[in-house]
């Protein structure tokens, strides 16, 4: 059996290899897609990446959900970085302070069911996401 | 840190992912790629990414650089081998790898390398062709 919630401390290059990793055991063991799967492991691997490179580190929690009938799988990542000052910015297409494509944020909210962001300035932020077996 | 090896076969390099990368090894490969181009003088290279289940923008970015540093370097990037899934993904995150020539598999890509060999196009160009040069040009 598995248990309700698994946690990942973020701190280099190699956690974020293990929440890819941690998200498609999840994924596969809720039976989302291979194309579901894919979404999500890759959203993952991005706001991962925003967490150690814009946080400055922080924890992933990966839980399984459910909503009536569906399962799902519910991913939290939290840092206390310098938190995001305009959001709506930062979910721009193309928009950047690391120097990457600026595609990470909006990229992933595209990948995934639910998406929320909970952020202030000097407090860090909290991404919230969601993706539902069909 | 793992490394991807970078294998010389006749007159192209291929490199086959078969690990799930850090983004410092995906980064020490564009560096080897560069330095193994330049040793070699080889004018092709061939990704193969078949063993990959999921490209982030990262890996993508990575996989850009790569054929544009490969370019400058008189060489061709091929990436072979994508997966159906990835793709979709790819497309939906934003990311369309402007500027990379793709294959369905190495046999493919080796094709195309080739027939890029043989008809060179023109210096200077600037964007990629999206569809093929036809085999036999129309008279």
């Amino acid at each position: 059996m598995s248990p309700e919630s698994q946690r990942i401390e973020v701190s280099s290059d190699q956690d974020v290899v293990r929440v890819r990793q941690l998200v498609r055991t999840v994924a596969v063991a809720v039976k989302l897609s291979l194309v579901d799967q894919t979404k999500l492991v890759t959203a993952a691997s991005e706001l991962a990446r925003n967490t150690l490179v814009y946080g400055g580190g922080g924890s992933v929690e990966v839980v399984r959900v459910e909503n009536g009938r569906r399962a799902g799988i519910r991913i939290v990542f939290a840092d206390q970085g310098p938190g995001i000052a305009d959001i709506d910015l930062a979910l721009t297409d193309g928009y950047t302070t690391g120097g990457g494509l600026g595609l990470g944020l909006s990229g992933a909210r595209r990948l995934v069911d639910e998406f929320d962001i909970d952020t202030a300035v000097g407090r860090g932020t909290s991404i919230t996401v969601v993706k539902w077996c069909r | 840190m793992d490394r991807v090896p970078v294998l010389k076969i006749g007159d192209l390099l291929l490199v086959s992912i078969q690990i799930d990368m850090e983004d410092q090894v995906a980064l020490q490969l564009q560096e080897d790629l560069a330095d193994r181009i330049v040793a070699t003088g080889c004018h092709g290279v061939i990704i193969d990414i078949s063993a990959l289940d999921i490209v982030d923008s990262f890996v993508g970015r990575t996989l850009a650089t790569i054929a544009s540093i490969s370019r400058v370097l008189d060489a061709e990037t091929v990436v072979v081998g994508m997966r159906p899934a990835v793709a979709i993904t790819l497309v939906e995150l934003g990311l369309s790898l402007p500027g990379i020539r793709t294959a369905l598999n190495v046999d493919l890509g080796m094709a195309l390398l080739g027939r890029h060999r043989e008809q060179p196009e023109p210096a200077g160009m600037e964007t990629e062709d999206e569809a093929d040069i036809p085999a036999v040009p129309a008279s």
